[in-house]
This record gives structure tokens, C-alpha cells and sequence, in this order.
């Protein structure tokens, strides 16, 4: 067992200078999270606001001005353009200038004294659903609102009827609906994921490539020192990265953290090992450190898309989801959200907790058996 | 009775279909150093990496400092060191990180007052900071000799230590191989000199995975049965390329004015040289050298690969 530790603790060492020297990855560890978060965390919103609109007003009456500017105080639509025909808006939403085209017909005070419900049109480049889906739910709210306010006198009978039963919405843990909230522990997962499972497998693979790993083989240390050696240098910096993101987010980006910083710190290490260990595996089975770098890659790919981070988990279809189950990034993005935004109890994250332990423990196995003690 | 520091029999190793290493037996007595010689590609290395517990043979068995090579690899390894073809320490840690490190790897008491020895006696002590890449060939080796016997082992594997290494470096890097057989630890190692090849005690020649020969220099020699002549006189030098395939003659070379022919069979060497007897060149009859029983081992070996298949 002593000597466990202590040839443990030579690896510990070794790695850790090799890695102090190597100025290069140790600044890629710490400036990838802080630009990462920076360009996710300004650049990506979800709830777009403000989108290109052009207005083709054909009628003008009091009630058409008002619609258009209730249209416009939704915060989702900014009047760009007014097209005189039907076919100039239609060029304008052809050429992506506008992405959306509002159309208040001629007669529309006429129809509604008449009560034939005139049609007010809004047609949407939905090319990218993300982008219209949102102003679209907005439009039906604000034009109804409009109308229960405009219309008086003896176009009363003609305001929209109150609903039989009323819906309250309640949107609970991130009420503003802000998508940093949602974008910025997801990002920890992706983050930990790209930088952990590379260092890891590119450290085992350049010993081989080096030469090195020949002369390693030739003295008495085992698999598992060498593993854990190779792994345990690397949970600092992941921890690092993590108290990096964590108080950049909320200096920057006013993220909140509700939940127990203790059950949150469990929980990273407990990923961050796991991805140290698929690191190593991946060492055990690439050749040199280009393939090493083609399986991290091939890794990361599923962690961003189906995990939760990039696209909604519960949109996926059934299959997607299995394969999102099996990944760690998708627990521990879980865990990570619910501590962060909705205060979870350890009991709540328990099962979640769980997998990633089933996980470490799997890929432990693995990646020890698949190392070898010779050359063979 | 002393056991022998390697005693291995029917080594063998396969990649494959191809058998790089093909029924080795070696004996080696402590204290003892063996040239491990062979062209390359022969198995050298392979029969190395056996010994040492790096690779696991396909047949065959023994011990290595009586302990078992297969199922006792991590008490051999404890008690050997081997010393890598290509340079193992390294390049990014400082000279004293790379043997602190081979140190603590052996849990070795007063690592300190060790590495600290090590570096005065490899002269290195004032270089121990600077970074082991910064080295030179000659020095990397020495470096990478100090840190196998870093742990006192008894024995040592060295797997062409000298290859690329300037003659002064080589001569240096000898010494010290010398002085650490004085104290009794054994040596195997691989080469492709000759001159490294004579300061052994003992040699095997190893060619396409085949042992070919075994025993003292002198003892190859005579086993061998080889006969070989010297020419000198004008133009003996330039007559190599006519005799190198005359019938009887294994191999022909100019060493500087002089011509060194030899063959397997006195008479027929005489015969083969015969035309060449006038001009005013004068033949002599003169002891084989190592080289010639190699190459015409190589030969052998060859024939019998081609026989074989």
C-alpha cells in the first residue's frame, strides 16, 4: 500500500511538471473556458427579440396604427420596412432582409362592423424554426389585446370573447426566460468534457509516441498508478476551470446559484474523474496523439448535441435520447442545472449522482483492462 | 552452483505469421558480459524486451535472475534495468527531475544523496537543472545509463546504447559498463560494432530470430571454421569486387591498401584467389575476424530461410 502511494505520488509528480512546462495547454486550459463563456454567454439567445418586420398597410385607420404599433411593443418585431404591393414584401422576405411580413388588409374596419372576421396576415421566414417561434405565440396575445382595448361602441360585440377558463403561466426558476441561465451550466459539462478527456488522452499517447512509455513499462509501476498519476493532476485544473466559470458567469452574467455548493463540488469532481478516465481509454486504444484527438473530438460531438446543451434533451426522439442517457455530460448537466437554478436536494440528484458513479466506475474497468503492462 | 543471471530456453515470438524470435536459448553467469549481436531486424530487441518482461513469448520459458520472465515479471523488473533503443527519459523534465523520478519509481531510500551521487559520478551535476532535451546523443545515453542502474540492479539489458554515439562517447560509455560488471552486475547487450563486440566476455549472434553462434570471440572464430587470406601489394585493394562472388569465397573487403578475402574451405579460397596470384600481390594466410564469421553466419542463416520456404 506504501508503495501504492508512493509511486503514485512519483507520477503525481512527473506529470505535474511536465505539465508546467507545457505554457501552451496551460493557458489553452484556462483561456478556452473564459472565452467559451464569454462568446456563449453573449452571443446565444434562444428568445431572439427585435426581429426585422415589414408592415404592408393597406388600410389606414386609428385601429390599423394601433395594431401595428401593439405588434411592434411585443419587443419581438422592429418595423423595417413599408412595402406599398404584395409583391414588394414578398421580395423582402425572399431576400432575407425582413423576417417577417405583417399584412393589414383594406377592408379590415369594414369586415369587422360587418362581422366577418377580417384576416390579418403574418407570414414568417420560418427557415430557422428557433427564430419565429417565439414572436409568432407573441403576435395572436398582443393583437387580441389590441382589439379588446380598440374596439368600442357598437364594434363591442366584436371584441374577442374572454376565454372559459384562464390560463396562468408560471415560468418558474428562470421567469425572465434568460437563456444564459440555462446556457452557462450547460457549458461547464461541454467545457470539462473537451479540455479533460484530451489532456488525459493525449498525455498517456505521447508518452507512447514519445518513446517513452517503453522505459515507463520497464520499471515496477503498475496500471493503476499510472493511471490515477496521470488523472489526479488533471482533476485540479478541472476544478480550477470550474470555480474559472462559475465566478465568471456570475460576475458577468448575474447566474445564479442557489443550491448546496457542497453537493455541486461532489458532483463535478465526480465528472470531471470520469472524463479523466475516458481520456485514458481512449490513450489505451489510440495509436498516436492525432487519433487520440480524433476520438476526443468524436466524443464531444454527442456531449454538445445530445446532451441538453445545444438542443432541448426532450425533443429528441426515443433513440436520441438513449444515446443521450449514456452520455455523463447529460447527467451531469442535470445535476448542474437543477443545483444552479432550482436549489435541488442531494436526495432529488440522487439517482442522477448515481449513474455518473455507475459510469466511473465502468469506465475504470475498462480503461485498466485495456491497458497493458507490455507491449504486446 | 551459482544461478545463471538469464537462463532462458525456446524463446519464441510471433507477429503474426512471421516468427521474429524462433526457439532462442541463453544462458548468461553473473558477473558476465554479453554482446548481443545480429543484423537488424534479427530480434534483438524482441529477445530483450522477453528477458526483461515487456513482451510476453509465445513459447518457451526461463528465469531472469531466478525469478520466472512470465508469471515473476514485477520482481524482475525490480531487480533489472533496461535500457531502451530509443532514448526513454524525459525531454521536458531537467536532468535531476528525470532520475528523481526513475528514483521514487524504485522507491529508493535517500533519493537525494542518490541522485545527487549519480550526477557527480556521470559529471553532470552542474547540468542538472537544464532540460534532459538540451542534451547531446553521448550524453543522453550516459544519462539513460545512470538511471537504470539508478536502483542497483543485477542486471542490466542494454538495447544498442551506443548506436549514433561518437567513438569517444562509445569508449566512455564502455568504461562504465566495465566497472559495473567489476561489481559484479551482468550485462547483455546489443550491438552492431565490432570493436564492442570483442571488449565482451562472452557473445551470441542472433540472425533472422535464430541463435547462430555463442561463446567467447575467440571460441566463434574457431567454431566457424573459416579461413581467411590477406592480400597486399599494388591494386590488392581494388580486387574485391572480382572475388566477391568467385566460388568459395564468403566475403572480400578492402581494409585501407590491403585485401581481406575468406572463406569456409582453406583449398577452395586458394583456388579462388589463385588468378590474382601474380602482379605482384602477395597472399597470406591470416586469422578470421569477427566481421567475416558474421557475415558469413548472415549468409547461413539466409540459406536456411530460403530453404525453409
Amino acid at each position: 500500500m506504501i508503495d501504492f502511494f508512493a509511486r503514485l505520488w512519483a507520477m503525481i509528480i512527473k506529470e505535474a511538471l511536465q505539465l508546467r512546462r507545457d505554457r501552451l495547454t496551460f493557458a489553452m486550459m484556462f483561456i478556452v473556458p473564459i472565452v467559451q463563456l464569454v462568446l456563449f454567454g453573449f452571443a446565444i439567445n434562444a428568445d431572439p427579440k427585435g426581429l426585422p418586420t415589414a408592415v404592408l398597410v393597406s388600410e389606414h385607420s386609428e385601429l390599423s396604427r394601433s395594431l401595428v404599433s401593439a405588434i411592434g411593443n411585443t419587443g419581438y418585431f422592429t418595423v423595417t420596412k413599408e412595402a406599398a404591393t404584395e409583391a414588394e414584401a414578398d421580395a423582402l422576405l425572399q431576400r432575407g432582409d425582413v423576417q417577417f411580413v405583417i399584412t393589414i388588409p383594406a377592408d379590415l374596419t369594414k369586415k369587422l362592423i360587418r362581422g366577418e372576421a377580417p384576416q390579418i396576415a403574418v407570414e414568417a421566414d420560418a427557415t430557422d424554426p428557433a427564430t419565429t417561434g417565439p414572436a409568432m405565440n407573441a403576435v395572436t396575445q398582443a393583437v387580441n389585446q389590441t382589439l379588446a382595448r380598440e374596439l368600442k361602441g357598437p364594434l363591442a360585440s366584436q371584441r374577442p370573447k374572454d376565454a372559459p377558463v384562464e390560463i396562468v403561466l408560471h415560468k418558474r426558476y428562470n421567469p425572465e426566460g434568460i437563456t444564459r441561465y440555462n446556457i452557462v451550466p450547460g457549458l461547464l459539462g461541454v467545457i470539462l468534457t473537451m479540455t479533460m478527456v484530451m489532456m488525459t488522452a493525449l498525455a498517456v499517447t505521447r508518452e507512447r509516441e514519445r518513446g517513452t512509455m517503453e522505459n515507463l513499462l520497464a520499471m515496477p509501476v503498475k496500471p493503476i498508478e499510472v493511471m490515477a498519476g496521470k488523472i489526479a493532476p488533471y482533476v485540479l485544473i478541472g476544478a480550477v476551470q470550474v470555480t474559472v466559470i462559475i465566478t465568471a458567469a456570475r460576475i458577468l452574467f448575474g447566474v445564479p446559484f442557489v443550491g448546496s455548493v457542497g453537493l455541486f463540488a461532489v458532483a463535478t469532481l465526480l465528472f470531471i474523474t470520469i472524463n479523466l478516465a475516458i481520456g485514458f481509454a481512449f490513450s489505451t486504444l489510440a495509436q498516436n496523439q492525432l487519433q487520440a484527438m480524433q476520438m476526443s473530438i468524436f466524443f464531444l460531438l454527442p456531449s454538445i448535441l445530445l446532451s441538453g446543451f445545444a438542443f432541448p434533451f426532450r425533443g429528441m426522439p426515443g433513440w436520441a435520447q438513449a444515446i443521450g442517457e449514456a452520455i455523463p455530460a447529460t447527467h451531469f448537466l442535470r445535476i448542474v442545472r437543477g443545483l444552479m437554478l432550482k436549489g435541488a436536494t442531494a436526495a432529488q440528484m440522487s439517482e442522477e449522482l448515481a449513474v455518473l458513479a455507475l459510469m466511473l466506475v465502468i469506465v475504470v474497468a475498462v480503461a485498466i483492462s485495456r491497458y497493458r503492462v507490455t507491449l504486446d | 552452483m551459482t544461478t545463471p543471471a538469464i537462463d532462458v530456453k525456446g524463446l519464441v515470438k510471433r507477429y503474426g505469421t512471421r516468427t521474429v524470435v524462433d526457439h532462442v536459448d541463453l544462458r548468461i553467469m553473473p558477473g558476465r558480459v554479453c554482446g548481443f549481436l545480429g543484423p537488424n531486424g534479427s530480434g534483438k530487441t524482441t529477445t530483450l524486451r522477453m528477458i526483461c518482461g515487456l513482451l510476453t513469448p509465445d513459447g518457451g520459458d526461463g528465469t531472469c535472475l531466478g525469478h520466472d520472465i512470465i508469471s515473476e515479471r514485477d520482481k524482475v523488473k525490480a531487480q533489472a534495468g533496461y535500457m531502451t533503443q530509443r532514448f526513454g527519459l524525459y525531454e521536458d523534465l531537467t536532468i535531476r527531475q528525470n532520475l528523481e523520478f526513475v528514483g521514487r519509481i524504485y522507491r529508493l531510500k535517500n533519493l537525494r544523496e542518490v541522485v545527487d551521487r549519480s550526477l557527480e559520478r556521470l559529471g553532470l551535476a552542474s547540468r542538472q537543472n537544464q532540460l534532459t532535451g538540451a542534451l547531446s546523443g553521448g550524453w543522453k545515453q550516459r544519462l539513460a545509463l545512470a538511471a537504470c542502474v539508478l536502483h542497483e540492479p543485477k542486471l542490466l539489458l542494454l538495447d544498442e546504447p551506443t548506436a549514433g554515439v561518437d567513438p569517444k562517447a562509445r569508449r566512455a560509455f564502455w568504461d562504465e559498463i566495465h566497472a559495473l560488471a567489476s561489481q559484479g552486475i551482468t550485462v547483455l547487450v546489443s550491438t552492431h560494432y565490432m570493436d564492442e563486440a570483442e571488449r565482451c566476455h562472452e557473445i551470441a549472434y542472433i540472425a533472422y530470430g535464430k541463435l547462430m553462434a555463442r561463446g567467447t570471440a575467440q571460441e566463434i572464430i574457431q567454431a566457424s571454421g573459416l579461413s581467411a587470406l590477406v592480400a597486399t601489394g599494388p591494386g590488392a585493394d581494388r580486387l574485391a569486387p572480382d572475388l566477391r562472388d568467385a566460388p568459395g569465397v564468403t566475403a572480400a573487403a578492402a581494409f585501407g591498401t590491403k585485401l581481406h578475402v575468406c572463406g569456409p574451405d582453406r583449398e577452395a579460397l586458394w583456388r579462388a584467389v589463385a588468378p590474382f596470384r601474380d602482379r605482384g600481390i602477395q597472399w597470406e594466410e591470416a586469422q578470421p575476424t569477427l566481421e567475416d564469421v558474421f557475415i558469413h553466419l548472415m549468409g547461413q542463416a539466409t540459406d536456411n530461410m530460403l530453404e525453409a520456404a
